[in-house]
């Protein structure tokens, strides 16, 4: 997932986002969802232009988006870790595996590393409970996960960073 | 208003079966490759790049159908080579190494591998390998829901015709919608979400309720932790969910459907918006379909994680978009729902149902299962038991069929616990009731709920406290905040939880939590609510013992809860590889190499990364 930062022009994308689902302020989630695609988060910009467009108080839109956890209003590092906390990834190990990132990463639960490279965001049930416990970085699975495994997965990243893969 | 052509079905069903006879009797190879989310994570990707790579170096050409998940997850990613009139043989667990060599044996060299296969789907057999579905974990199935998964492409709307799809809607658009009612209320279908509602009673209440226009909704918002049946259904058999609210829109007069799908599923977007444009450009979706008066559409809309959601009156205001909070529902959403409309809302694995009622009739359906749940269900087998994944059985099967004859029993020679049912709304259901029949009313009566139909199976390594105290957490996280029972009951309930199993219990604590049990049950505004004292009830219930031995004696007979016992080193295991001395994090433990480590107690946090880090079994919970 490429994210970038500083965009100076949410105007432009906002639009595109609103008028993607018709104006139809029944689509708010969707909305906000996509402009965090888009800019890694949520901006106030973008929030204002969507109340203004769908004529309803900005207000709505803050609730809506503290509301849910999938919306993030702080910008969001390089990489979204998702740790999958369902019933059976937690019966396999799911607990620690979340306590060893924090620990590796020195990052609380949803919250982003210091140095913007990884959001920590664990989810309630990715709905793939075969292969429990089961994490994914961005788009990329990890089933079966095992603690010693950590380090090893967390390092790929760090280093692709590194070398500026990206 | 645009009229369009009147588009015949016969037309559509007879190049769809000229599609799929083109398919199956063409000149070239098929890899059927099962790409569902399981299907993915578990590296089906890689799998089919390396069977590509294998067919291109000796230069075949194959046709690769990808298909839903076939519902046995634990298999995955699962690989099906057929050759022009040759069995489909099904093989599992495909490694890039394992597809090559599949490739090279069965297509190159024209030899099936009994030694790799799994069985064999379809008429055609081939000699060593079983039928696929005469396997113990598919043979006591009855597959209704699931007939299609993992064997038709979900993108192909080609497919899903050929298998008789939209004939019952084009069957239901010939009957007067209220006979359509009356066919669902003789086929005694129940709402598959979890409350158990008569479907047919509800699709009367919502024709016969004033004001227009009305709504179907799809509940898509798949919450319960351990439940993915709606999620295979959607993303492996789209076309049967979008038929089944068409169906429903006539029954009720509505002409427009939503459906809400949960955030984490996005390939279940996917393939549901491939399916609706599909469905629009052959004249199935839109205005007066079939050349009928009947018009409808359907949008999708995508939750935002909240476990909530799943709440109907929670669901239609994220639905307005609006926060998820529920509503008290003294007037129902039938009358008063999206908008203040009248609203039908089903769930998925319900609306699959639909099409299956009309085609073969209410009669057929209502033969199937108990005397007052009928049917089949669909449930998600997780946790501790070999074969995980999904199973479809009539209602009133027993959950030891269900656990020890489909799913194969226990992994590692331990001991069944207990089973829960139902996610944070259900509870644990003891071995002693392995012979109940699982239907709506029975799992009621046992303290836990059908719930949307995750069946997680827990071996004598779970705590029940723990996982009473998993549940709290959850639905704490979860509870909206809107009532007050709900808000702050969860929370206290969580915070003596959590000091049971951090060894503070005190005495009495179990009786202010069956307290609160009874207080939640009839004060909480929601099913969120009023369902939390289910997993604490039911674990008290029928493991008062291990609540006792935590707060009397501060131990965990199960070894989970940290504090509760301890880590040793069994000295004549260990080898002294100093891998759990490098992994702790405390330097609590000390030891030379090629000599048995020991655990310094005072300084051990219980962080389990010993227990982890050591290959020998040499580390012991006592």
């Amino acid at each position: 997932m490429e994210i970038e930062i500083a965009r100076p022009d949410y105007d432009a994308a906002t639009k595109v986002v609103i008028e993607r689902y018709g104006r139809d302020p029944g689509f708010l989630i969707p909305m906000l969802q996509d402009l965090q695609n888009d800019f890694g988060y949520v901006p106030r910009e973008a929030m204002e232009m969507v109340a203004e467009v769908l004529h309803i108080p900005l207000s709505q839109c803050y609730a809506v988006a503290t509301f849910y956890t999938s919306i993030s209003l702080v910008p969001r590092g390089r990489h979204l870790i998702t740790l999958c906390l369902g019933t059976v990834c937690y019966l396999k190990g799911a607990r620690e595996i979340g306590e060893s990132i924090q620990r590796l990463l020195n990052v609380a639960f949803g919250g982003t590393t210091d140095d913007r490279l990884f959001t920590f965001q664990p989810v309630n049930c990715l709905g793939a409970c075969a292969l429990a416990p089961v994490m994914m970085i961005d788009d990329e699975y990890f089933d079966k996960v095992k603690l010693r495994q950590i380090p090893d997965i967390l390092a790929k990243y760090s280093a692709q960073e590194k070398r500026g893969d990206y | 208003m645009t009229t369009k052509l009147a588009v015949n079905l016969p037309e559509l069903q007879e190049r769809a079966r000229r599609q799929w006879d083109d398919l199956k009797h063409g000149d070239q190879p098929i890899l059927w490759v099962g790409v569902g989310t399981c299907g993915l994570a578990a590296g089906a990707a890689k799998a089919l790049t390396a069977a590509r790579e294998e067919l291109a170096a000796h230069g075949i050409e194959a046709r690769i159908v990808p298909v839903g998940c076939i519902g046995a997850c634990y298999l995955e990613p699962m690989l099906d080579i057929e050759e022009p009139g040759g069995p489909r043989v099904c093989y599992a667990e495909v490694t890039p190494e394992k597809a090559r060599l599949i490739v090279q044996s069965h297509l190159v060299e024209g030899q099936p591998r009994p030694d790799l296969a799994l069985g064999t789907v379809g008429e055609v057999e081939a000699p060593g390998i079983p039928r696929l579905f005469d396997l113990p974990m598919f043979a006591p199935q009855v597959r209704i829901v699931t007939r299609n998964l993992g064997l038709i492409n979900p993108e192909e709307i080609g497919h899903y015709i050929a298998d008789g799809g939209y004939g019952a809607l084009q069957r239901a658009l010939g009957m007067d919608p209220v006979a359509v009612i009356k066919e669902v209320e003789k086929s005694g279908l129940r709402g598959r979400g979890g409350g158990g509602f008569p479907t047919g009673r509800k699709w009367r209440s919502g024709r016969e309720a004033h004001g227009e226009p009305k709504y179907v909704i799809c509940n898509g918002d798949e919450g319960d932790p351990g439940a993915f049946m709606d999620r295979s259904v959607m993303e492996a058999n789209p076309h049967a969910v979008i038929e089944g609210m068409m169906i429903g829109a006539y029954a009720i007069g509505s002409h427009q459907g939503f459906i809400y799908v949960r955030n984490e599923y996005p390939l279940a977007v996917v393939r549901l918006t491939k399916a609706l444009e599909d469905a629009r450009k052959h004249g199935l979706l839109g205005d007066n379909i079939l050349g009928t008066e009947f018009s409808f559409d359907v949008r999708i809309s995508r939750g935002g994680g909240a476990f909530v959601c799943g709440e109907s009156t929670a669901l239609m205001a994220s639905l307005e978009g609006r926060p998820g909070e529920p509503r008290a529902k003294y007037v129902h959403t039938v009358e008063v729902g999206l908008h203040g409309q009248p609203t039908v809302l089903n769930n998925v694995e319900t609306w699959a149902n639909v099409p299956l009622i009309i085609a073969r009739g209410g009669a057929w359906f209502a033969s199937i299962g108990t005397e007052k749940s009928k049917g089949t269900k669909v449930f998600s087998l997780v946790g501790k038991v070999r074969n995980t994944g999904l199973v479809e059985v009539p209602m009133g099967m027993t959950l030891r069929e269900i656990v020890f004859d489909i799913g194969g029993g226990i992994p590692d020679d331990k001991a069944f616990k207990a089973v829960q049912t139902g996610g944070p709304s259900g509870g644990c259901i003891p071995a002693q009731f392995l012979d109940t029949p699982v239907d709506f009313d029975r799992l009621t009566e046992l303290g836990s709920m059908m719930g949307s139909g995750g069946l997680i199976v827990m071996d004598e390594d779970t705590c029940m406290v723990n996982v009473a105290r998993y549940f709290l957490e959850f639905l704490q996280k979860e509870s909206c905040g809107k009532c007050t029972v709900c808000r702050e009951g969860v929370s206290q309930m969580l915070f003596l939880l959590n000091r049971i199993c951090a060894g503070e219990g005190r005495e009495g604590d179990v009786e202010v939590l069956l307290d609160l049990c009874e207080l939640l049950e009839n004060a909480a505004l929601c099913g969120l609510g009023t369902t939390a004292c289910n997993p604490v009830r039911s674990t008290i219930n029928y493991f008062r013992g291990e609540y006792d031995e935590h707060i009397r004696e501060k131990h965990c007979p199960a070894h989970e809860c940290r504090g509760l016992f301890r880590y040793e080193i069994v000295a004549e295991k260990c080898r002294g590889c100093m891998a759990c001395l490098k992994e702790c994090p405390q330097g609590a433990i000390s030891g030379e190499r090629r000599k048995p480590h020991t655990i310094d107690q005072e300084k051990c946090v219980h962080c389990g990364l010993c227990f982890a880090a050591c290959r020998f079994d040499s580390i012991a919970k006592v």
